[in-house]
Parts: C-alpha cells; sequence; structure tokens
C-alpha cells in the first residue's frame, strides 16, 4: 500500500507519539500528587498549621470543634529526629568516604566498604526500624519506642546516602590536587581535610541535604519505634510526633479534621524535600564548574 | 661518573622502581650538583617521570608502587627520613598546571605554610612576595592575589605553581615536563625563570624536549628504557656523545 519510505516514517512518528504519550504518563503522578496536595493541604495552611499542636479529633456526636491548627508537635518531631539522625549518621557516614576514597586508593576493603554500603542503602526501612528494635529490646528496653530509637533507625538509613554521596564527592577532586598537596609536604591527613574535603564540601553538603530529604519521608521505622504521641516531645526517651506519622495518623482517621491536617502535612512534607533536592542541586552545579575549570 | 669541582646535593644510587610487578627504572645513578640544572632526557615511557617521583618519594603514593636503592640529600638517605619532611626540602611542579581551584592565588602561594605550621601574617605576606616575585609572576598578579587562581592563564597557573613549591622554601626543585602544555611565549618565560632559579636552588627537570634540555641545563642525563644510558655535562652529552644510542637519539634516529 505504502512505499518503504512512507512506512519508516509512519513508524518514525508513531515511536515519537508512543515514547513522548510515556513521558506524560510518567509525570501525570508527580503533578497529580502536587496539585492534589497543593490543593487540599494548601486549604489548612495558616499560621496556627505550623505552630499549634495536632488538635482533638472531631466528630459531630462528640461535638468537639474542627480544628485544622496545627502540626507543630510534628514538625518539632520532624526537626528532632532529623537532628538526631545526622549527628550518627553524617560523621560516620563522611568518616567511612575518607577512608575509602584517601586511603583504601584500590584496595579490595575499600570497595567492600562502598559495596556495604550500596546493600545497606536497598535494605528496606522497616527492617532498619526491627534491627533497631531487636537491637534495643535486648541492651536498652526502657527506650525501645522514643525519638532516640526512631532517629538510630533513620540514621541507619541516612548512612549509605552520606557515605556514597561523599565518595562521590570526594572522587571529583582530580588526583593532580593531591599530588600537588603532597608534593608541599602536607600531610597525607591534612591533605585529605583540609585541602580535598573542603574542596568537596558543596558535594558532601548534597549528599546530607538528600540523606534528610530521605529520611524526612520516611514513616515505617517510626511506626515501629516512635509512634502515638500527638504532643511535641522533650527528651531523647519519650516518643515524638512526625510530619510522616501525621500523615498516617490522618489518612487511617475518621474525623475530617485529622484528614485535612494529613493533606496539610504531606503538603509540607513536599515542599520541604523538594526544597531539599533543588538546593543540593544547584549547589553540586556550582561545585561541578569550578572544578571541571581547575585542573 | 663523578662530577668533579662540583658539590654533590643529590647522589642517586642504585636506584630502581616498580608500579607493582612491573619494573619502571633500574640501577639508575645519578649525582646532582648543588645549584646546577640536571635535565633528564629520553623518549615517552623510559622512567623520566619515575625517576623524578623517586627523588621527593611522591613515588610510594602510587598504590602498589616501590622503590629499592638510596637517594642521598647532602649525605642523609631520603628513605630513612620522614616523607613529609622530605618534600619540604625537595619540591615539585607537576606537567600540567595543578593549583588548588577553590583558593585564591594569595592562598595557593600560602598553602604550604598555612598547612604545615601557624605562620603570622606578616611571615606569609613576606614569604608570598618572595616567592610570587622569585617565581616572575609577582607583576602580573600584584592587584589581585586575591582572585581566584583557576582565573590566571595556563602559563601563569604554572608559575604559581612554581611559587607555590619555593613558598615551601626547598633546597630541590623538581620539574616534571613545566612546560608541555604551555604556549612557546609562556614556555620562554619558564626557561627563563629556570635561569635565575638555579642561583638559590638546586634544579632537576624532566623534559622531552631536547632543545630545552640543551637551553637550560648544566647536566643532562639520557634514559632509555628504564636505565640510565649516559649522564654528563650538557655539552659533551650533546655534542660528544659517548655512547651510541646517546647519538642516534639526539640525532633524532628514533623517540
Amino acid at each position: 500500500m505504502f512505499d518503504r519510505a512512507m512506512r519508516r516514517k509512519l513508524f518514525s512518528h508513531g515511536m515519537t507519539i508512543l515514547t513522548g504519550a510515556t513521558v506524560v504518563i510518567v509525570l501525570i503522578p508527580l503533578f497529580w500528587i502536587i496539585y492534589e496536595s497543593a490543593l487540599l493541604g494548601g486549604s489548612v495552611f495558616s499560621l496556627g498549621f505550623f505552630t499549634q499542636n495536632i488538635p482533638a479529633p472531631c466528630s459531630a456526636h462528640t461535638g468537639v470543634t474542627c480544628s485544622t491548627e496545627g502540626v507543630g508537635s510534628a514538625i518539632q518531631g520532624t526537626v528532632y529526629l532529623l537532628l538526631l539522625a545526622s549527628l550518627y549518621s553524617v560523621p560516620v557516614g563522611l568518616g567511612a568516604a575518607i577512608f575509602a576514597v584517601e586511603y583504601g586508593g584500590q584496595r579490595a576493603f575499600a570497595r567492600a566498604i562502598s559495596m556495604a554500603a550500596d546493600v545497606l542503602s536497598g535494605v528496606p526501612s522497616i527492617v532498619a526500624g526491627m534491627f533497631i528494635y531487636a537491637l534495643l529490646i535486648v541492651y536498652e528496653p526502657a527506650i525501645v519506642f522514643s525519638v532516640f530509637s526512631g532517629s538510630l533507625a533513620l540514621g541507619v538509613i541516612m548512612l549509605p546516602i552520606v557515605m556514597r554521596t561523599s565518595e562521590e564527592a570526594l572522587r571529583t577532586i582530580p588526583h593532580s590536587v593531591r599530588e600537588a598537596a603532597l608534593a608541599l609536604g602536607i600531610s597525607r591527613w591534612k591533605t585529605s581535610v583540609r585541602i580535598i574535603l573542603v574542596g568537596a564540601l558543596p558535594g558532601v553538603l548534597t549528599g546530607v541535604l538528600l540523606s534528610i530529604a530521605r529520611a524526612a519521608g520516611e514513616a515505617a521505622p517510626l511506626l515501629l519505634l516512635d509512634n502515638g504521641s500527638l504532643h511535641p516531645c522533650l527528651s531523647v526517651d519519650t516518643v515524638c510526633q512526625s510530619l510522616s506519622l501525621t500523615i498516617y495518623l490522618g489518612a487511617t482517621s475518621a474525623s475530617s479534621n485529622y484528614v485535612a491536617i494529613a493533606w496539610g502535612a504531606a503538603l509540607l512534607l513536599i515542599i520541604i524535600i523538594l526544597g531539599l533536592s533543588i538546593v543540593s542541586q544547584l549547589v553540586l552545579n556550582r561545585t561541578a564548574r569550578k572544578w571541571g575549570q581547575g585542573s | 661518573m663523578a662530577i668533579l669541582s662540583d658539590t654533590i646535593k643529590m647522589d642517586v644510587q642504585h636506584l630502581g622502581a616498580f608500579y607493582g610487578k612491573s619494573r619502571a627504572i633500574e640501577d639508575i645513578n645519578i649525582q646532582v650538583p648543588d645549584r646546577k640544572v640536571t635535565a633528564i632526557i629520553g623518549p615517552s615511557g623510559c622512567g623520566k617521570s619515575t625517576l623524578i617521583r623517586c627523588l621527593n618519594r611522591l613515588h610510594e603514593t602510587t598504590p602498589k608502587a616501590r622503590v629499592e636503592g638510596s637517594v642521598l640529600l647532602d649525605g642523609e638517605d631520603l628513605y630513612q627520613l620522614d616523607p613529609t619532611a622530605v618534600r619540604r626540602r625537595v619540591g615539585m611542579v607537576f606537567q600540567k598546571p595543578n593549583p588548588f581551584a577553590t583558593m585564591s592565588i594569595y592562598n595557593n602561594v600560602s598553602a604550604p605554610l598555612r598547612f604545615n605550621g601557624r605562620p603570622s601574617r606578616e611571615e606569609t605576606d613576606a614569604a608570598v612576595l618572595r616567592a610570587l616575585k622569585q617565581a616572575a609572576l609577582w607583576d602580573e598578579v600584584r592587584d589581585r592575589v586575591d582572585a581566584p587562581a583557576t582565573s590566571l592563564s595556563g602559563g601563569q597557573q604554572q608559575r604559581l605553581c612554581i611559587a607555590r613549591a619555593l613558598a615551601a622554601n626547598p633546597e630541590v626543585l623538581l620539574m616534571d615536563e613545566p612546560c608541555s602544555a604551555l604556549d612557546p611565549i609562556a614556555t620562554a618565560k619558564i626557561e627563563e625563570l629556570i635561569g635565575q632559579l638555579k642561583n638559590d636552588y638546586t634544579v632537576v627537570i624532566v623534559t622531552h624536549n631536547m632543545q630545552q634540555a640543551a637551553r637550560v641545563s648544566e647536566f643532562t642525563a639520557f634514559l632509555y628504557l628504564g636505565k640510565l644510558v649516559e649522564f654528563g655535562p650538557t655539552e659533551d652529552l650533546f655534542e660528544r656523545p659517548k655512547e651510541k644510542l646517546t647519538e642516534s637519539y639526539i640525532t633524532g634516529r628514533f623517540g
């Protein structure tokens, strides 16, 4: 019917349209989620939403007024969890990255550490939670359910991300820079920390931000270890609320105000994670330009 | 092949170097005279760079690299000393300019002082000024020492690296093909600079460019396949080579 050239052209156009359509399908969930969260979550945003603690659940029977203010205790809990988790995962991840890049060289041990980190990053977060649960129930049963144990689990999740991204960042510094420093009689440790690490700092920061973004959205280990409080927590051995837990709480609740709060928390979480991702990408682009120009 | 009437600064004795199991240089014996320019020439892959990297113990920083034999600096074996102490006494300039890209011109030059001690601002200022003047860069950067090192041209970056090496106050300056990434004008400037530096420093320069060796050095070592073929005054080596191999190489029959 058609000649060969025509068939080719038709096929080419057809495939272009088809692959274009898949792109649209990929993007639909992203924008739908953002749109829905912005619509439903945005409507509860107010000053009180960020400062007030989670209200009582409302219903027609009890006559409690349906307040959607707010998620203050969840924000506080999330910040608390992330700060604690960063406290363990950043120094350890960074130390392991420095060892693997600056001291490990080609050694099999350094490669084994990197591979172990990759495996760890593939461990489901609920397994990380279960691990901390099992560990603490044996050694420190009093704090099994606490913001401390929750943050340990988040730390385990953050650790491989911090390590691998820091490793990548350290490797972007050209070898010639290490040689330049060593040839000046600067010790290996000072070269690693004060020249290579300082040069790679924006990349390392990117890794830390990305790992925080990842941990901020985690709910599974917290459901196990740090669940059940609506109030701000005061010490590390008490249970905290978090934004991710608030979403779970609201989504499974029959109270209309809790559902609204859950959407608000979801929107807030999306904004935080998106913000962290964008900032880290900007930082990374700037560094790449700097070293690209260098040696 | 001792060179009479000159003080020996570095005495390379039976030096061999390996990368893993493969041998790069073998049984090298050279006496580097004090405050003179010694050139190391030879075709690509003959071990010139490996040799020079053994003189400040940088070779051993490569994974699986190994050195045998000894290198005496003022009669002391480098390989019995602390490597960082050795590298402060024996500075090095590399093939490609390698300034610290995140640092300013000033901070690049002052890096060896700042990282190896706690100098006062006055000491650092004085050392940076001296080093930049010695590297013939001061006039070009005097108004912008706080500008990023990467804002300089390739030739200027290489002189910055020379200044940085000099700021550490070394006794010997090793140069590993310092002009190979530069244009002819920048090359001429570096060569002129080498002529001045030998008043204060012992210079060892690796070059694949025989004319350059003839222009800048008093002594030349010719390496071939990891072995020292001939070592002597540059003039003798180029005009009256003792070895057939040297003659073939300098007349361009191979290499």
